[in-house]
């Protein structure tokens, strides 16, 4: 018996260049805010310029995002709201269709855009300025925790995108929208571990850091596997042999992970902690590799059903 | 036949492929009348067709599916090309149009389905989606485009371009309702001339619902490059489990995150 539709007749979309930098990107954003989001809400008082790293670089890789999407739409750039507002004669209104990926999709990153920039001013604000959050209390938490949400799907809706369509390999899996999750919380963990080299005051999570970063590869990893059994058993695994450069780059991701997690996974004793070290240039290297390897599970996904 | 076309009613094609001859007629007409450059010219070294396939320049294409046996057949029992006319389907269930963001494709006041291009940004769901092929993207206009079923003409009282042109009247146009009584008479009569293979592909629902361009083949689907019933499914098929991947994987990446930044007292 065959597991989902695995006959296909369609057409490639051409989805290439601008939209492998807009899952990128879309990872990281996701990411980077959903790690602020935790450390700030479960971490240590010490994690709190992590926290803020985080912020920054959510909001920096979000910029990037609205970019890529429109330069993709080629001679039609300039009709880029045409996804928010329904200009059909007769029929106008705001454009929102729940079963369409790309439709959620647009609002989620739109929504998201304003969580996002308020956070990083507000970070903006208490690295200006020692005292109180401007968004104090409950309501802070509650605003990081909707934010949070939001990046969650803002870093995973991209795969589901891809499985919502008749496409061999995309359509044939349920996994991607987790895949790009895991792989995106991954690639922004080692990319705030990596900015920490340049805050000397988030040098306290990078340990902890690290230790999710391996935590989100064996998810990943685990993921990987899923992915592949399911479009094997779909009879569509066959395009994804010559990407097999580009799947072993994942995996050399995955694996740089987790040799630097090797020595932060483990429960520590109440009371303990890890010893406080600056991001050194192993760190440079694995986080250099972790997120070639994310741009290279998102490469091998896009160009092998294409 | 001559047709009174009135809106608010269905209309649609049926392309009965064992009258089909290949003369190509209809893309021919089509490029005609939709003023449609074509593709620049090409030798494809494969059968008839240098056509290849449908895209934003060709709403028409006749396939040449070569079943002809490399060694020749004994008196009586040779095999030749089959040849379909293809065209958008304008599925009742459309895939294209379930994905398409920016609500560009529309269902026409005669149930045909619609690529508004002052509307559309090219964003390239439809052709993920479309699961036969049929529209391409003009890089020209940053549009997708695909057969309109002569909109215009249709608005005007009068019968699409390529039905217009079929010589063989391989190509129906006319009532969806007094095209599919056609089409089961002219099935009854191949089945009683021992032609058992001839089927309908998109008469009844079992294919997105049913197709207001449905088809008479000579073989099964796939042979067609048309997905069988078993696999015509719309893309909504995997949002469900799509999300449910995702949360699983944010809810996992949750608690990933709280083991490893929770607070661990003070040292
Ligand atoms: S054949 Fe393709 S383009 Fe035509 S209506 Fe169906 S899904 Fe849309
Ligand atoms: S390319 Fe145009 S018609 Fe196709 S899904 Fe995008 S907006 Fe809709």
């Amino acid at each position: 018996m065959i597991y989902l539709a695995a006959e296909h007749f369609v057409r490639a979309p051409q989805w290439t260049w601008y939209i492998l930098g807009y899952f990128f990107f879309a990872g990281l954003t996701g990411g980077c805010y959903a790690l602020a989001t935790l450390l700030r809400l479960v971490g240590d008082a010490r994690d709190e310029p992590a926290a803020r790293l985080g912020f920054y670089a959510s909001f920096v890789t979000l910029l990037v995002c609205p970019v890529l999407l429109t330069a993709d739409l080629g001679a039609s750039w300039w009709k880029f709201w045409h996804m928010l507002v329904d200009v059909t004669p007769g029929d106008q209104g705001l454009n929102f269709k729940y079963w369409s990926p790309m439709s959620v999709g647009v609002w989620a990153l739109l929504v998201f855009g304003l969580f996002a920039a308020v956070s990083a001013l507000e970070s903006f604000v208490l690295d200006r300025r020692a005292g109180a959050r401007p968004l104090g209390g409950i309501a802070g938490l509650v605003f990081n925790v909707i934010g949070g949400v939001f990046a969650l799907f803002i870093a995973s809706y991209t795969g589901v995108l891809l499985s919502v369509s008749n496409q061999p390999i995309w359509s044939d899996t349920w996994m991607l929208g987790g895949l790009f999750l895991a792989s995106g919380l991954s690639g922004s963990a080692a990319l705030l571990a990596l900015l920490t080299r340049y805050r000397p005051d988030a040098a306290f999570s990078l340990g902890r850091l690290h230790e999710a970063d391996g935590y989100f590869s064996i998810l990943e990893l685990v993921l990987l596997v899923a992915f592949f059994l399911t479009i094997i058993a779909a009879g569509t695994a066959g395009p994804t042999v010559p990407l097999l450069p580009l799947w072993l780059l994942a995996l050399v991701g995955i694996g740089s992970s987790l040799v630097v997690a090797r020595g932060h996974m483990r429960i520590r004793p109440a009371g303990g902690s890890a010893a406080i070290a600056r991001a050194g240039t192993d760190t440079l290297v694995v986080s250099a590799l972790v997120l070639l390897g994310v741009l290279a599970l998102r490469a091998a996904v896009i160009f092998s059903a294409q | 036949m001559a047709v009174t076309i009135k809106p608010g009613e269905s209309y649609g094609f049926f392309t009965d492929t064992s009258i089909c001859i290949g003369c190509k007629a209809c893309e021919v007409a089509c490029k005609e009348w939709n003023q449609l450059q074509g593709d620049s010219p090409k030798f494809l070294a494969d059968s008839y067709d240098n056509t290849g396939q449908l895209d934003d320049q060709n709403w028409r294409h006749v396939k040449f599916i070569d079943d002809v046996p490399a060694q020749s057949a004994d008196a009586g029992n040779g095999k030749a090309f089959l040849m379909m006319s293809d065209v958008c389907k304008h599925c009742k269930h459309a895939s294209c149009m379930e994905v398409c963001p920016t609500g560009a494709i529309i269902r026409t006041e005669f149930d045909t389905v619609f690529i508004q291009q002052d509307v559309c940004n090219g964003c390239r769901n439809c052709i993920a989606a479309c699961p036969y092929s049929v529209i391409a993207l003009n890089p020209a206009t940053g549009t997708a485009h695909k057969c309109t079923l002569c909109y215009d003409r249709l608005q005007g009282g009068l019968q699409p371009a390529c039905a217009k042109a079929c010589p063989t009247q391989s190509i129906q146009f006319g009532p969806l309702a007094e095209l599919q009584q056609a089409a089961d008479v002219r099935l009854a009569a191949l089945h009683s001339q021992g032609v058992t293979q001839a089927q309908l592909y998109g008469r009844d629902d079992k294919i997105y619902g049913g197709l207001n361009a449905f088809f008479l083949l000579m073989d099964k689907p796939e042979t067609y490059g048309l997905p069988n019933a078993e696999n015509a499914k719309l893309p909504s098929r995997n949002d469900v489990g799509g999300y449910v991947g995702a949360l699983v994987t944010a809810v996992l990446g949750v608690i990933a995150g709280i083991v490893a930044f929770r607070r661990r007292g003070t040292s």
